[in-house]
């Protein structure tokens, strides 16, 4: 029958690849009597799509990359992030340790402080980590984008009063006085658009970070002991309560860039996997039950949330990192 | 816990009488000095050479602050984390060294000097650098300027809010704090 089905379509595709340049000549011979100057422009979008689909390239200029990274890295050291302040306030109504809450309210006063006199948050104005998301569909022209983040980079740090922490070298340690290389994280997506995060890391949270290979047998369970170990032994040290980023999955460094990229996360939104969004939920359970609290001094509230970022991984492999961010978990975005 | 006032530089008595979780506003002068100054000043004391500050009662403060805007005082000026400096602190305690100000919990040697020694570590709260920098009302660089916001600098402070971290009869917030709260 299925041979039957083949032997009867083929006759109607022939008819009708018989029939179609028959129709399409037709066309052709009518349409330079009507309107002659046009043939030539309809030709060559034909001759274009013959070559592939081809869309428009949308340009962006690098000068215009450049200022917003300017302006991002000074506000994202200036202004604490709504959905920030917003855990802040929610942290302080439910801290019951005396200290801990006296901390919330610096923390709050702080801000306020900062956002008014266009002061950093904190003095450790961090690594300047970028993440990109470039749509395939754009062009930047006018210079290269590593160079444009760079320079904006450059200009935030330096017109903004923002401390420079970046070494040229890990071990002969020069600073490099304007806070350049930025880490660049980019990805190509679907789009015409560029999305820029700006999110400055500060080295006290950053240390604290941790990866490990844990054995698929290790399980979930391995999962949530190691993210609480991880938590308790950095204790006071990345500026509690934190935002933990949980890279679960993937290639070794691809976990921990996902461990990074899910401090990106607006705090107070759900995971869109209800699997993950229970277990970023019960890991932040654990983390509070830890008591370690603002600034480790003691307290209910030690992590503002759990970010987690999973990742499709090898039959051999369960990686699992934990980035930590200090309770300002600095990131501004902007779309260009 | 209690609460007090005191002046730095601390006298012998100031640091016996703090507890951990005591709240103390400090007003008066303290030191900067963070890794780079603090490998520094260790070379210096091995070299039997003389220090760029006075140590005897001193407090030092682990910050290394944002840049100076125009007129301010200082930059954004909120601690850092202590443990990088354990190596180096048991040799300044036992010259003289009498406070010092950063954020999390010092080693076993630390611990041992401060109570061989008295000497008192307070926690300042990490992150609240602006707020921080409002209770700093003078600052003026001292010695090695090359090293930028490392170098170290001579603040007067005015009623600079901190926590006793860690006392020098071995009391330690963070521990004692944190079994509190753990379920």
């Amino acid at each position: 029958m299925a041979k039957a089905k083949r032997k009867s379509k083929t006759p109607a595709r022939g008819k009708a690849k018989a029939k179609k340049p028959a129709k399409v000549k037709a066309r052709a011979k009518r349409a330079p009597r009507r309107v002659k100057k046009a043939r030539p422009v309809k030709k060559a979008p034909r001759a274009a799509r013959k070559a592939g689909p081809v869309s428009p390239l949308r340009e962006i200029s690098a000068k215009k990359i450049a200022d917003v990274v300017a302006r991002l890295s000074m506000e994202a050291n200036y202004d604490l992030e709504h959905d920030v302040l917003e855990a802040l306030e929610r942290g302080l109504g439910a801290e019951i340790s005396p200290v801990g809450k006296e901390i919330f309210n610096q923390l709050l006063e702080n801000a306020a402080i900062a956002r008014n006199e266009r002061m950093p948050i904190c003095q450790d104005t961090g690594l300047a980590v970028i993440f990109v998301d470039l749509g395939q569909d754009a062009h930047v022209t006018g210079g290269l984008l590593d160079e444009a983040i760079n320079e904006g980079v450059r200009r935030g740090y330096t017109e903004g009063y923002l401390r420079k922490s970046v070494l040229g070298d890990p071990l002969r340690r020069v600073n490099t006085k304007d806070n350049t290389p930025a880490v660049i994280h980019t990805r190509i997506v679907p789009g015409d658009r560029l999305r820029l995060w700006v999110v400055p890391k500060g080295g006290g949270s950053e240390n604290m970070s941790k990866i490990a290979m844990l054995k698929p047998a290790d399980g979930i369970e391995g999962v949530k002991k190691f993210v609480a170990e991880s938590v308790r032994i950095a204790s006071a040290n990345p500026c509690p309560p934190i935002v933990v980023g949980v890279g679960i999955g993937g290639s070794f460094e691809q976990c921990a860039e996902n461990a990074k990229r899910a401090l990106l996360r607006t705090i107070g939104s759900a995971h869109p996997d209800a699997f993950y969004a229970d277990l970023e939920g019960e890991l932040l359970r654990i983390i509070n039950d830890l008591g370690v609290g603002p600034m480790g001094l003691g307290g209910r509230i030690t992590a503002l949330a759990v970010h987690i970022e999973a990742a499709p991984c090898h039959i051999a492999s369960l990686p699992v990192a934990v980035n930590i961010n200090c309770h300002a978990a600095r990131h501004k975005t902007a779309v260009l | 816990m209690a609460e007090y006032s005191m002046t730095a530089p601390l006298k012998p008595e100031d640091v016996d009488k703090l507890r951990a979780g005591d709240k103390v506003n400090l007003t008066g002068f303290i030191y900067t000095a963070r890794d780079a100054a603090h490998k520094k000043l260790v070379e210096l004391i091995k070299e039997g050479k003389p220090l760029p500050l006075p140590l005897e009662g001193q407090i030092i403060y682990y910050v290394g602050p944002s840049p100076t805007p125009p007129g301010k005082a200082i930059g954004s000026a909120g601690p850092t984390t202590s443990f990088r400096m354990d190596p180096y602190a048991p040799l300044l305690i036992e010259r003289g060294l009498r406070g010092m100000i950063g954020k999390g919990e010092r080693a076993p040697g630390v611990v041992e000097a401060m109570q061989k020694h008295g000497a008192v570590y307070f926690a300042a709260t990490g992150g609240a650098a602006a707020l921080l920098s409002k209770r700093i009302t003078a600052a003026e660089v001292i010695a090695y300027p090359e090293l930028g916001a490392e170098a170290i600098r001579r603040l007067t402070v005015v009623n600079f809010p901190v926590i006793v971290a860690q006392d020098c009869h071995g009391g330690n917030i963070y521990r004692e704090g944190q079994r509190q709260y753990a379920r």
